[in-house]
């Protein structure tokens, strides 16, 4: 049998979305009505039977902490395996590392030395937060085992604009598959290209050794030293997902991938599939409530919810309250927030804990939303 | 090796539940669904966890297969513990043969070795079938207080029901003088709730005895309770004034869920300070259609809406296509109801299909009865289910409507 363990990167992308990162990190930003981003990538490891999955966390993480618990939610509560957050190491004796905060993927990595070196599943599945998809990763690992190769890079075939790439990394590859080039936050590049979606596979020994030359020699970047300076001598092979993914990397980009999920394809491909559900914290909240008065066309309601108001083409999570008179379109509202009386909210992206008082009208534009900040009150 | 407990629960789970027909044909009746993301055992165990009773065994018996598997190892409640927690106690083969619980009273009897490995003062009796909030740590209070032998919780009624429960007539400091199981001519208010907390010796005691006396029907209402009282124990009555249902009934299990709506509730069960746990399921919010009206419902995750719910309460991942109408019904977990099908005035079980353009029930307002459709019933498209009918998915199945 094939064994593998998850690492999860939770902070790297964090100043993509500096609005959503503030008090939290990237892994614990809250999406799809009841989950965090996280969330996708554990479910998509836990979905492929992986029973322990270690999380690389460094700043911000208390909200992380709060979210995953023991990880039984997950079914990750193991007494062998299971869910480990791997905070950084910063000793009395070492406090050097108190300086060098690391900021890429390889020095995230050498956080997680003794996870890897001290786990005996053959193979590691690495998974960043910001990408929202439901991949079946146990057809990712045979894939992998079956071709023989060294590294397995998960790839998604999509259209970017010059905009939207200089956010990304870029996969090329030759007829066969085989990655030929890693292209980090491209300049000028349009079209047509597969878009790295940050989950790789690998032998847990082949990551050891990974993580040790770069203690040794110093390596910065994981596409320039590990990918790069080895494609001609290792064999990377790219792995293409059909279904639906968003990637977190803009505020805008958040909250249109956020609307994504009120169409039902969406729905049915993140949330539809039957044998691959996505877990998230479990808050026993009581079930939405629709009052006499409620008015709700195309939106996602989260448990706990109060709804005495008009919401249209909205996503609203957990404990949201919405009061008499009050119209909400196009909007996002995070956890536990209340929104008044006779309020008017359009294209907002209201953080959890926000209070909107009465007679209040705010507004965005589709391509520019309107964030509010975890507790403010209005 | 097991820590000694001060007060442990006994939560009597067994019950058939004859009365709601259909709804209990392939479930115990704690099992049912209830109040969209409950299931009727939840009400109990949740009191419990809130009242800091930590070791419930709770009996099983009458199809135990989704009970069992619904409370598991008690994480949902916070009851895997090491020490306590939850535990399903089925009745069991011993040396001297096998015995079904023959009564709630012998049901406890079979299982005086689980009481006695937390060595508890106090054992707080429950049912697994009402809905309700109840601090049993405030009771257990009042036991101590009063030096009772056995406390019993109850609740004024009106006293034209009264001869639906087991009545009890108490003094000026609720001292227990009288009780009377279903009385015809009432002489009090008090109805006993079947919840009992007795001390632990003096309940093992009266079950010893019980269990040896000839012809007892082994019953805590029938033959403990009337005994020690005879005897002269110490019995003392708790007041409880909150919300308190028997759903054992069609037309109670309908009317309990219907008090969880509105804006001022006969029944809140949104209170951060008492949070109602369950067993959750891993679903997508619920999606409200376009086309969707939703008014004075209670919906959780899983559901999609594309039609119209009214005055309805509907459990996890239930679908109401478009044209359909769901109005003054309870909808059961996975449910469809395809499109411009009727729902009205009914009570549907999990897993069913109401077909296309089907009719299910009548409007409230001219219906006598509740309608009933059991587990897994598939409805055929344009089929009409008469106002009143409790069918199975066999009934569905072989044309009974």
């Amino acid at each position: 049998m094939v064994t593998a363990a998850g690492l999860i990167f939770s902070n790297i992308h964090d100043k993509n979305v500096p609005e959503l990162t503030q008090k939290r990190s990237m892994a614990s930003v809250p999406f799809g009505g009841r989950y965090r981003l996280v969330d996708f990538a554990l479910s998509n490891m836990v979905n492929a039977d992986i029973t322990k999955v270690g999380i690389i966390t460094h700043y911000n993480y208390q909200s992380l902490v709060d979210h995953l618990g023991t990880g039984k939610d997950w079914d990750l509560a193991r007494s062998t395996g299971g869910l480990k957050i791997l905070p950084p190491q910063i000793t009395t004796f070492d406090n050097a590392g108190a300086k060098t905060v690391f900021s890429s993927r390889l020095e995230a990595l050498m956080n997680a030395y003794n996870f890897v070196s001290k786990s005996t599943e053959e193979y590691i599945v690495l998974s960043d937060c910001d990408i929202v998809c439901n991949i079946d990763l146990r057809d990712v690992i045979k894939a992998h085992v079956d071709n023989g190769v060294d590294i397995t890079i998960v790839t998604k075939n999509v259209y970017l604009s010059h905009e939207m790439a200089k956010n990304c990394t870029i996969v090329e590859s030759d007829k066969d598959g085989r990655v030929t080039n890693l292209i980090d936050n491209p300049a000028s590049m349009e079209g047509l290209m597969d878009l790295c979606l940050n989950i790789f596979v690998l032998k847990r020994e082949y990551l050891n050794n990974i993580i040790l030359d770069t203690l040794s020699r110093g390596y910065k970047s994981f596409t320039r030293d590990v990918i790069a300076a080895n494609k001609d001598t290792m064999k990377f092979m790219k792995y293409e997902y059909e279904g639906y993914f968003a990637t977190i990397n803009t505020l805008d980009g958040y909250f249109k991938s956020s609307m994504d999920f009120l169409s039902k394809d969406v729905r049915d491909c993140i949330f539809g599939v039957k044998s691959r559900p996505v877990y998230t914290k479990v808050k026993n909240s009581a079930p939405a409530k629709y009052m006499g008065d409620a008015v709700v066309k195309n939106s996602l309601i989260a448990d706990g919810c109060v709804i005495e108001g008009e919401v249209e083409n909205s996503i609203l999570f957990r404990g949201v309250h919405v009061g008499k008179g009050t119209v909400i379109k196009n909007c996002i509202i995070m956890q536990d927030s209340t929104i008044g009386r006779d309020v008017n909210l359009n294209c907002v992206i209201a953080d959890k804990n926000v209070v909107i008082k009465d007679g209040r009208n705010l507004s965005g534009h589709e391509t520019h939303p309107f964030p509010i900040a975890k507790g403010t009150t209005i | 090796m097991f820590k000694k407990k001060e007060c442990i629960a006994m939560l009597l789970a067994g019950g058939q539940g004859s009365r709601l027909y259909a709804l209990t044909e392939f479930t115990a009746k704690p099992a049912v669904s209830f109040g969209s993301k409950y299931r009727i055992i939840d009400f109990p165990l949740s009191n419990c966890i809130n009242s800091n009773i930590d070791t419930v065994g709770v009996l099983t018996q009458y199809q135990p297969l989704q009970l069992n598997e619904y409370i598991g190892n008690g994480q949902p409640w916070d009851l895997d513990r090491t020490f306590g927690g939850v535990t399903v106690l089925p009745p069991y083969q011993g040396k001297n043969g096998a015995d079904w619980y023959k009564g709630t009273a012998n049901a406890i009897y079979q299982n005086l070795k689980y009481i006695e490995r937390y060595d508890p003062e106090y054992v707080l009796i429950l049912s697994g079938d009402h809905i309700y909030k109840m601090d049993y740590a405030k009771m257990l209070a009042f036991h101590k207080k009063t030096g009772a032998a056995c406390t019993i919780s109850v609740l004024n009624v009106p006293i034209e029901e009264a001869s639906r429960f087991g009545i009890l007539s108490s003094d000026e400091n609720n001292k227990i003088f009288k009780f009377e199981e279903k009385p015809p001519h009432p002489q009090s208010t008090k109805a006993s709730m079947g919840i009992y907390i007795f001390n632990k010796d003096v309940l093992f005691k009266y079950l010893e005895e019980d269990e040896h006396t000839e012809g007892s029907s082994n019953d805590f209402g029938k033959n403990i309770i009337p005994t020690m009282l005879q005897r002269g124990e110490p019995m003392y009555a708790y007041e409880f004034d909150g919300y308190w249902k028997d759903v054992g009934t069609i037309k109670s299990l309908w009317e309990a869920n219907m008090d969880l709506l509105g804006e001022n509730p006969e029944f809140d069960i949104d209170d951060d300070k008492w949070r109602f746990r369950s067993r959750n399921a891993a679903a997508a919010p619920q999606f409200i259609g376009e086309n969707a009206v939703v008014e004075n419902s209670i919906i959780t995750e899983g559901c999609v809406i594309n039609g119209t719910v009214i005055n309805s309460v509907l459990s996890a991942n239930v679908t109401v296509e478009e044209g359909a109408v769901v109005k003054d019904s309870v909808i059961m977990q996975g449910t469809i109801v395809k499109k411009n099908a009727s729902v009205l005035y009914s009570i549907i079980d999990e897993e069913a299909i109401v077909g296309e353009d089907a009719v299910v029930g009548n409007d409230k307002e001219n219906a006598k009865e509740v309608t009933v459709l059991g587990m897994g019933a598939d409805l055929p498209k344009g089929a009409k289910i008469e106002e009143g009918k409790i069918l199975s998915a066999e009934d569905v199945k072989g044309g009974k409507n």
